[in-house]
Parts: structure tokens; sequence; C-alpha cells
């Protein structure tokens, strides 16, 4: 990608400058918009923290550390270098343990994010493609889903399931598929009515090659946008759910129950409550400054 | 236009159907025998099994058992609960005015901060004012509130001990329930101080919950007003030497708001989803903290009614929303 930045000149003045090739376009676009490649720095510095957790991390996120209980953050009075960002009420790292819980949030947004990505492109090719009776019935549901907000959703998923990681990684993959559907949906009946398809349809491609290779390819531009912006939205029901106990269990460093297991400590250390939840604001926004980026450079009526 | 407001009721039906079967299925999907799960760590007898079973339906067919539950529920009996053994439908009505005062609350808050900070980032477009006004907005957009909650109240409540911590009113106060809504039952009481210590109350908890519809409704006036302010009759206007705030207020708003109070139509459901949070942080006697601690003693016909009631308040409120936007711009009236 840092080719693409340097625009084809030739020495000849003459020529004229090549045309960009799609990959250049979309970084045209996208580069030009600092807010979104300051959102994919800042997530490819999270994602590189939850890839090398266990060489970033000074401590292990689950080490008890007796001597050193609620210590404050090294640059305050009292505080410690070997603990950056202080200590929690049983001593643990809390720098460490936000290292850790990136790997935690990362993973459950792209296994939410991938899931109701892959249910949302084939329930809503099918409604597209097929219309009719089935077009109805997964429409309903889908506005049926659209009805409830989906962290009210989420919950009834998770109470009848059982609070854990992966129950509510399942909630908020159910919860985010109607607008995948919805969104492929109304791209598939778009692309149905060009003459590209009719065409493969004449040669005498069958429904699956017309669905997956045809259609498929052409609809993907808002999909991508959507499920960056879905990124964000995972990180943060998956923290609302840690926070409210229904996600992650205690000793799991994940920063929304991170958030909830220092409630009772906030008059005394104000430390163990804002880190974590700066943790998810930051990343949140970072997706979110993404998704609008890509939302320019990819969604053509947009540009200029 | 009753035809248009027919056609929306009739979308209504199958939307409803569909909630009532999520909500009979859930407490049906609970991993084993919902009775055993109701009799919790004390178990209970085969005859005692038997009983109940039959008492709540579960020996019969289940389209039986669906239909009852859904005549039970359009005649507004939503079981009891567990542990209170009181009907579920009327803790609900205890609680709900809480929740309404705190969203009313945050309402104002969002559309009185939002809406203008919209204006004027439309109107300074690409100045500062509209950097910082986007910067607030998206970041505002993007908050766990949860943690807004915590920060504001460590802040303003720990540190500069300006607001109170939790609760709806100091516990010195003794207020008695007339509507429900502490901040007419105050004033309604003869106790001093009564009043400004439930607005006291109702401060953080309102800027909490606001925090994300002040965002979304600050985006969406912005872009709605970029849109307006580039039509010809606006150009015009400016050309026949209307002042420019008239410009603005008069000619320009009035166009630019029908699509803003869609949005705000649709924050209901985000204030109350929020309103889970925001109470559970701070202590709120509402239906979110309600709904919290009902799974958490796995308090299921609470559980199944509260997410029944709530989705039910949405699909009418987006109803209403629909309703007002065919009334206010006919194009969408006559569409299909």
């Amino acid at each position: 990608m840092t080719t693409s930045t340097k625009t084809s000149t030739t020495n000849t003045p003459l020529a004229a400058p090549a045309p960009m090739t799609p990959m250049q376009e979309f970084w045209h676009y996208f580069s030009s918009n600092k807010g979104a490649v300051a959102g994919l720095v800042v997530i490819l510095i999270i994602c590189f923290m939850a890839v090398f957790a266990n060489l970033v991390a000074p401590h292990s996120p689950s080490d008890q550390y007796r001597d050193a209980l609620l210590l404050p953050p090294a640059w305050l009075e009292g505080g410690n270098w070997s603990f950056v960002l202080g200590t929690d009420d049983v001593g643990r790292d809390i720098l460490s343990r936000l290292i850790y819980g990136s790997r935690l949030s990362i993973a459950v947004g792209i296994v939410a994010v991938t899931a109701s990505l892959v249910m949302g492109i084939l329930l809503g090719l099918i409604a597209g493609y097929f219309k009719g009776l089935i077009d109805t019935a997964i429409m309903r549901i889908v506005d049926i889903m659209l009805a409830m907000p989906s962290l009210l959703l989420a919950i009834a998923i998770v109470a009848i399931l059982g609070p854990s990681i992966v129950n509510a990684a399942l909630a908020i993959s159910i919860v985010s598929l109607p607008h995948y559907v919805r969104l492929t949906r109304a791209a598939t009946m778009a692309e149905m009515s060009r003459d590209y398809v009719t065409s493969s349809k004449v040669i005498g491609a069958g429904p699956l090659r017309l669905m997956f290779i045809c259609i498929l390819p052409n609809c993907l531009a808002p999909l991508i946008v959507q499920a960056t912006l879905g990124f964000s939205s995972a990180i943060l029901d998956m923290a609302a759910l840690g926070f409210l106990g229904l996600g992650a269990q205690p000793p799991t460093p994940e920063w929304g129950s991170m958030l909830a297991d220092a409630l009772q400590f906030v008059q005394r250390a104000w430390w163990v409550v804002t880190f974590p939840g700066l943790m998810i604001l930051i990343t949140v926004l970072a997706f979110n400054l993404m998704g609008d980026g890509l939302r320019d450079a990819l969604d053509p009526k947009l540009k200029q | 236009m009753f035809q248009f407001i027919f056609r929306r009721l009739s979308l209504v039906i199958p939307t409803f159907i569909g909630i009532t079967l999520l909500t009979f299925t859930l407490i049906r999907l609970i991993p084993g025998d919902p009775i055993e799960v109701m009799a919790g760590e004390r178990g209970v007898s085969a005859e005692r099994h038997a009983e109940l079973s039959a008492q709540l339906g579960f020996d019969k067919p289940l389209y039986v058992q669906y239909f009852h539950y859904v005549t039970g529920v359009l005649q507004g009996d939503l079981g009891n609960s567990l542990i209170t053994r009181e009907p579920v439908m009327k803790e609900f009505l205890t609680l709900f005015p809480a929740t309404i005062e705190l969203a009313f609350c945050a309402a104002i808050f969002a559309i009185f901060i939002g809406l203008p900070a919209g204006i004027l980032a439309a109107v300074k477009r690409g100045t500062v004012i509209d950097h910082s006004v986007m910067t607030f907005s998206l970041t505002g957009y993007s908050m766990p509130i949860f943690w807004w909650a915590l920060l504001l109240m460590l802040v303003f409540s720990v540190n500069l001990g300006w607001t109170p911590v939790s609760g709806r009113i100091d516990v010195v106060y003794w207020i008695e329930d007339v509507t429900g809504f502490m901040l007419i039952d105050s004033l309604l009481s003869d106790e001093a101080g009564a009043f400004s210590s439930a607005v006291a109350h109702l401060i953080l908890p309102s800027i909490v919950l606001g925090t994300i519809p002040m965002a979304v409704i600050a985006r969406m006036t912005r872009s709605s007003m970029l849109e307006v302010l580039s039509e010809d009759y606006i150009r015009t206007a400016r050309a026949k030497g209307i002042a420019p705030w008239r410009v603005i207020v008069i000619h320009a708003l009035r166009n630019a708001l029908i699509p803003v109070i869609t949005v705000i139509g649709l924050q209901v459901g985000i204030l109350l989803s929020g309103a889970i949070l925001t109470e559970t942080v701070f202590a709120w006697p509402g239906i979110g903290k309600w709904l919290i601690e009902s799974i958490g003693r796995r308090d299921y016909p609470v559980v199944q009614g509260g997410i029944l009631i709530v989705a039910c308040i949405i699909i009418v409120v987006n109803l209403l929303v629909d309703i007002t936007y065919g009334i206010v711009n006919p194009r969408i009236r006559h569409s299909r």
C-alpha cells in the first residue's frame, strides 16, 4: 500500500498519467481522510497488542502482587514504574490486563462480525435472489429483530443461554445480523436487474454461481463499511454485557468486566475505573473513524 | 391518510406476533426443566411438579400454551414474579415512571444540546466550530455510557461533591407516591428542598443517558441542514436580502427538521436500552435495573414480561413516528 501513495508520474511531461488501479484509487480517497488513517493506525496498534500480548505486557494478567494493592499510576506519588497504570484491588497490573483484554475484544469482534456477516450475506442473497415468499419471511424476521434495541435483545439471549464470553459473542452476532441481511438484500436486488446478470443467466449460470460469483462481489462495498462499524458496536456491546455481568466472567481480563469489578473502588482509586473505559472508547472511536473513511472511499456517490 | 395509517398498523401485527413468539420461546429455551429451574435449589416433589405443570399449562401442546400466553398478554396478564409473587405488570407500572422521567430528561438534554450544535456546525461548515462539534459528536457516539457515568460520578459527585451519587432523591425526604414522577411528587409534597434534591439526582443520569442521542441528533441535524442550505430557495431568500439568521431559522430549519424528527423518534430504543446501563450505575429504581436484577435472580417471568413490554413500547413509538412523518411529509404518505 505504500507504493500507491506515490502517484505514477513519468519523466515525459506529455504522457498522460497512468490511470489509478482500484486499490490506488481507494487508498487515494481513504488517505485523504485524516481521521480514517488515524483510526487505522490505532486499530493496527491494538491488533499488534492483541496478537503479541504475551510479549508486550509487562506482567501476567492474573498475577496478584499482594504487596502492591490499588497502587496508583507510576507518575503519581506512591506509584511504581513496574506498574505503569497502577494495580487493582487484588494487586494485578492494570496495563497488562488491558493489553490482554484487547486480545479478547478483538477476538470477539472478529468472531461476531464474521458470523453475522456470513449468515447475513447468505440470508440477504437468498431473500434478494429468490424474492417472493422466502423474501417476505426473512424480512419479517429481520424487522422483528430490528424492533428491539440490540443491547436488550443481546441481554435476552444471554439471559437464556447463561452468561459467558461465547454466549455473549453469539448474542452479539445474532443482534447485528439484520443490518447485513438488509444491506445484502438491497444490493442483490439492485444488481439483479443489471445486464451482466441477465447475460450470465442466458449463458446458463446456475443460481449458486449467479449469487456468489456474479452478484456478491458487486455488493461488497457497503458490507465492508457495515462490518467495520459492526466491529465497534460488537466491542461496545461486549463491554456493556461484561459490565452487567453477562459477558466475560470475573478473572478474565475483559474491559467491561474490569469496569464492573472496579465499581466499588470508584471513590478510592480513579485509575481502576478510568483506563479500561478509555481503552473501550479509543478502540470504538478508531473503528468508527475508519468506518466513516471507508464509506467515503468506497461509496462512489459520496466521492469528491 | 387513513389508508396510510391502516397500512402501517397492519405491519405492526406480524411484528407483535413475532415478539410474543420470541418471549414465549425464551422461557422454554432455558436449559433444563422450567419448573425445576423455577424451584431452584430446593427442588420439587413429583406430585408438586405435576401440579405446577398443570397450573402453568406446561402439560398442554405448545400451540395451546402459546395461545394462552398471547390471550393473557393481550389482557395485560404477564404472569407473576417468582420472587415477589406480584404480577409482573404491576411491578412494571410502579417502576416505569422512574424510567420515563429519566428518559424524558435525557431526551430534553439531547435535543437542547444536539440540535443547536448541529445547526451551528452546518452554518459554520469547515471551521473550527464545525470540526469540534463533529469530533465531540463522534466521541459521544462511541462512548461506553456505563464508563461515562462512572467518570462523571467520579468528578462531580466524589471529587467536587456537586451532585449526589445515586438514587432518585435524598433519603431524608419521604415523598408520597402520587404520580410516580419524582419531580412532580416532590413539588406536591410539603418537604422543603425535596424538589431541588430530585433535580440534583436527575442531572448526571440524564446527561449520561442523553449523550449518544445527543451525538446522533447533532450529526443528523448538521447533514440535514447542509443539504437544505444548498437548495436554490435558500439562495433566493438570501438574494432577497433576508437577514441571515432568519434564512437559517425560518427558511432552512423547518425543512431540515423533518429527518431530524424521525431520528429523535428512533432514539427511544436507544434511550430504553441505555437506561439499563445508566440505571445500573446510578442505582436508579427503573425498569432497566429491574430487568438486570431479575436476570441475576433467574426471575424468568419478569425477564420475559419486561422484554415484551419494552419491545412493544418501541414498536408503538416507531409507529407513531412513522405516522407523524407521514403527516408532515406527504411524499411518504402517498408512496407505494
